[in-house]
């Protein structure tokens, strides 16, 4: 006997209703949580007009002005996303070195820089080379501290990449008669960089945010503009939720943009 | 062959061309193999049989240095390698090893292609990048040796849209691209679905027919059978038995060749 007779119904009515129910079920979740979402957002928005702390005007004014300093935000990101790159890829290749040395000084890298915070490391760079005669123009500045930071990091995840290509692939090359080097330029790295893409791009939202450290340095970025523009008008609570909402919304485009990319090395060729 | 049931080396076949003495390997504590000798001559097709765990994958893979022997020597087309364990990681060593497996085709249980790269990519790439001969004239061989497996038309495919066989069938090519003068095929099928068998086994018959040496570890005793010119059965790292397959697969003498494939017979039967 099949469950539809019970009902009187019919196996593909059975079929047919329970996935009706379960779709019932997904757009109900989704219309609730889009709902708390946007009480929650409100009642924050009215809560903090009402007691007059949101200065419209100032928003209205400061608003682009700030905004403005998101275009550098973006731009620090993305060169020390980069620069953090080939940091981290040197770095791996220092890990899994059997040459002593280049393996104690990636390690070492790895190891001062996660143990140490990365303000400290802005500060560095802002107070501690002028004392040794380095100057770094500030944007650069900013840019060297969050590529050597984010650089160790991703040192772990690449090295982690590098070791999660198939041996095999490493023995078909030797038995074609290539060379160490040709293996990991040719065979081993371009597959360890599709392995950890994905990784690089949940960096580059963490770097999004950790950027705004940079501020201390005086790069006129996001949150640079909004604090300095904040206390001069003392506005620094709508300064302040101004930038809070341009990150956020940042990290949202990009989120949308990893996912879509993840979901495509995940299908990839491999 | 050595040993005592050598009858003499099929009549197609040439010179000794693969040459392996006395080849050792321990894992630790654990010996694998306990002195092989191999030879091989041109055009001649060599099986390595016996059961899991008997080394025939081991001794294969010494032959091209993927496992570094422990003891004893491996030459192939005049270029020899010797074992040398403590300093298997020095240039002049490893620069040896290279000239040897340049000259050694090898194919993989589970065909290791590139992924990131085409068909064509993976048989282009070591001929230009390491016999440094131009694209136009690496493209030409590999579309030759592509046609010749029948998988041409693939050519731009990227593995992951191969089937099991037709991966086989690339690797071969690839192999096959660097003209070497023996090519090595670590139990080729053992990976493959049952239907998609056949095609990489044709294949193969193919390329004995046409004169390519071969080594190959296999479970299949069939394919063993109708295309081995030799079989050499290994039990506990060495050799026990080795002849043309009539021989050793029919009448063999040794009491575990014997046991080996009375158990093969029962469980096929």
């Amino acid at each position: 006997m099949t469950v539809g007779t019970l009902a009187g119904l019919s196996e593909s009515e059975v079929v047919g209703s329970l996935r009706g129910a379960a779709q019932r079920a997904r757009s109900l979740f989704r219309a609730w949580f889009i709902a708390t979402w946007i009480v929650l957002v409100g009642a924050l928005v009215v809560a903090l007009w009402v007691t007059g702390n949101i200065k419209p005007d100032f928003i209205a004014s400061a608003g682009p002005f700030i905004l403005g300093g998101a275009g550098t935000t973006v731009l620090i990101s993305v060169v020390s996303i980069f620069f953090a790159t080939l940091l981290a890829m040197a770095g791996a290749l220092g890990r899994i070195s059997r040459n002593p040395i280049l393996n104690g000084l990636a390690s070492l890298y790895v190891s001062l820089v996660r143990g140490t915070p990365l303000l400290v490391q802005v500060f560095f760079v802002y107070l501690a080379l002028p004392e040794l005669g380095i100057i770094l123009p500030v944007i650069v500045g900013g840019i060297v501290a969050l590529a050597f930071n984010y650089g160790a990091y991703m040192t772990e995840v690449f090295r982690a990449g590098i070791q999660a290509v198939p041996r095999g692939q490493r023995e078909a090359a030797q038995a074609l008669g290539m060379p160490e080097r040709q293996i990991m330029t040719r065979i081993v790295l371009p597959q360890a960089v599709r392995i950890v893409i994905p990784a690089i791009g949940n960096d580059f939202i963490s770097m999004i945010k950790d950027s705004s450290l940079v501020y201390v340095l005086g790069v006129s970025e996001l949150l640079f503009r909004a604090s300095t523009l904040g206390r001069r008008e003392l506005a620094s609570l709508s300064a302040l939720l101004i930038a809070a909402l341009i990150y956020w919304v940042l990290t949202i485009i990009f989120s949308y943009f990893q996912e879509r990319l993840e979901r495509r090395m995940a299908r990839g060729d491999r | 062959m050595t040993g005592e049931l050598s009858s003499g080396p099929p009549s197609h076949v040439g010179e000794v061309i693969v040459q392996a003495r006395g080849i050792e390997k321990y894992f630790g504590e654990n010996h694998v193999l306990r002195g092989v000798d191999l030879d091989v001559r041109q055009r001649e097709v060599v099986m390595l049989v016996g059961r899991s765990g008997s080394g025939k994958t081991t001794f294969l893979r010494c032959l091209n240095f993927l496992e570094e022997p422990t003891l004893g020597w491996v030459e192939i087309d005049g270029v020899r390698a010797d074992a040398d364990p403590l300093h298997a990681r020095s240039r002049a060593h490893q620069e040896q090893v290279r000239q040897l497996r340049l000259r050694a085709g090898m194919l993989f249980q589970d065909f290791n292609l590139f992924p990131h790269m085409t068909a064509l990519g993976n048989c282009i790439e070591a001929p230009i990048k390491v016999r440094g001969i131009s694209r136009e004239e690496a493209t030409a061989t590999a579309e030759k040796y592509l046609n010749k497996v029948g998988l041409l038309e693939k050519k731009d495919e990227y593995p992951a849209r191969l089937s099991g066989g037709q991966k086989q069938r690339v690797a071969i090519a690839r192999a096959l691209c660097m003209e070497p003068k023996v090519l090595m095929f670590d139990e080729p099928t053992s990976a493959l679905d049952p239907e998609l068998v056949g095609e990489v086994l044709r294949t193969m018959e193919e390329l004995a027919h046409e004169g390519t040496t071969m080594i190959v570890v296999t479970h299949e005793m069939h394919f063993a059978r109708e295309a081995a010119d030799t079989v050499v059965f290994m039990e506990g790292g060495v050799v026990c038995e080795s002849g043309p397959p009539e021989q050793v697969l029919s009448k063999p003498t040794d009491e575990r060749t014997q046991r080996f494939l009375r158990r093969f017979l029962n469980l096929s039967s």
